[in-house]
């Protein structure tokens, strides 16, 4: 059998899951396992306890609240790629699905496990700091709330605690007339990204407002590019404008390279998508 | 050797086991209940030959625990043909020489089967991107794409005569 061998939890609710989760030193919590499992079957992650959550029904959920929308840990990327809901206020998650992995994997994997992961190729963790979202890390007996900027601290880690637990993801709706770009190289179609960048923007009287930019692939976690954002803001949009600040942001990146895609070339990539992603939304901004 | 017990559904036939909580699904189907058509390749979630359909839906059988599907229908590809007759989408994939060495197919079975209940007359773009998580290392794909599409066709033939039997 290729994993090392693990103690099975399978709670039925969340109370039950997060008090194992405290009980229990060197556990880890299973949802999709799309990531968890390959890392399991290389003997790379090594749970004593494995927690399942699959039976959680009541983390199954992609829903309306006021002004954002919340996304519970079991929702499944295929329920979120084919949500209305999402699809009316954040086309921009709808669109990067057809990115994401393939059906199989989406059909099982979840968005929180997916970003807990945190692998840097990734193309949600990028998305979700340009929406800003918050997320929701629960331990027994409290839980506190994370802004997505914060999130990540490396490859493969994150500021969630041992003892803690994605339970929900909070995304505030863009205000209406935001306009995103998504572009994305990879090696194949499914694959995690060479690079991807990300963008949200307004456009007021003609000047660029409220820019988000954020970038995969680029650094060792998905990272906002603060500099050229400022630099944007203000400014009548343009090509030449656009260029000229993905000239200067890329100077600023320190992509790692690959045997199969070189750090030079991922900075060559980044330079050439940020102009897209940049038109790309000030055409959809209105 | 600490087990749990788990009963599930696969191909229409009730099953009980105990099994360790490590052993994967993909193996559990072959080495348990000896249904050796599910294909095991890269066992981390890559290749996709060990795709199968639960409650419906394609999962990878190697990248879920056999407890997991505790519960849950499962269909390999052996239950897919009735008896001795091939099932439309089978056929079809022997008629456009939708394989070569064979070893795919059954994963490639189970992605064209949820993306045909899903959409009876798919563009051959989406039938690319269902494929998309199954690699193929003979045929160049052009062939089982031939074959997916005429697959639907056939279906879609199949659907309009019960159709109109039940009219």
């Amino acid at each position: 059998m290729k994993p090392a061998p693990f103690d099975y939890h399978r709670p039925e609710d969340l109370q039950s899951a997060l008090s194992l989760l405290g009980t229990h030193t060197d556990a880890s919590i299973i949802a999709g396992g799309q990531s968890l499992v390959p890392m399991m079957n290389y003997r790379l992650a090594q749970p004593e306890h494995l927690i399942d959550i699959n039976r959680l029904s009541e983390l199954d959920y992609i829903r309306e609240d006021g002004d954002q929308i919340t996304i519970g840990a079991l929702a499944r990327h295929d329920a979120i790629h084919a949500s209305e809901l999402i699809a009316e206020h954040m086309p921009l998650i709808s669109h990067a699905y057809e990115w994401i992995a393939h059906k199989a994997v989406r059909n099982r994997g979840t968005l929180c496990g997916n970003l807990c992961h945190a692998d840097p190729a990734s193309e949600m963790p990028a998305i979700i700091q340009v929406l800003e979202a918050t997320l929701i890390l629960a331990r027994n007996g409290s839980s506190r709330e994370v802004p997505a900027k914060e999130f990540f601290v490396g490859t493969y880690d994150t500021v969630c605690e041992e003892d803690e637990m994605l339970v929900e993801l909070r995304i505030p709706k863009p205000t209406a007339g935001t306009g995103w770009g998504f572009e994305e190289v990879s090696m194949r179609k499914g694959d995690f990204a060479w690079a991807a960048v990300v963008c949200l923007l307004r456009v007021e009287n003609g000047r660029l407002d409220d820019v988000r930019v954020a970038v995969s692939g680029a650094a060792e976690i998905a990272l906002r590019l603060p500099d050229l954002e400022v630099a944007l803001a203000g400014q009548a949009p343009s090509s030449d404008i656009f260029e000229n600040a993905a000239t200067k942001a890329v100077d600023a990146l320190a992509p790692v390279g690959s045997a199969t895609v070189s750090a030079d070339y991922k900075r060559d990539l980044v330079r050439a998508l940020l102009p897209r992603v940049l038109s790309a939304a000030t055409a959809r901004a209105s | 050797m600490n087990t749990t017990a788990i009963e599930l559904e696969v191909n229409g036939r009730k099953h009980s086991a105990n099994v360790p909580p490590r052993k994967l699904l993909s193996d559990f189907i072959r080495q348990d209940l000896a249904l050796p058509g599910t294909h095991v390749g890269c066992e981390h979630g890559v290749c996709g030959a060990c795709t199968i359909l639960m409650d419906g839906k394609a999962v990878r059988a190697c990248l879920m625990f056999a407890v997991q599907a505790d519960g849950a229908s499962l269909t390999t590809v052996e239950g897919l043909s009735k008896a001795e007759e091939l099932h439309p989408i089978q056929h079809a994939f022997w008629e456009e020489h939708g394989l070569q060495c064979g070893f795919c197919t059954p994963g490639m079975l189970a992605a064209a089967h949820e993306l045909l209940s899903e959409n009876t007359d798919p563009t051959d773009e989406e039938i690319r991107e269902a494929i998309s998580g199954n690699l193929c290392r003979c045929t160049g794909y052009e062939y089982i794409i031939d074959a997916i599409r005429t697959a639907a066709k056939k279906l879609r033939v199949t659907q309009a005569s019960d159709a109109s039997q039940n009219a």
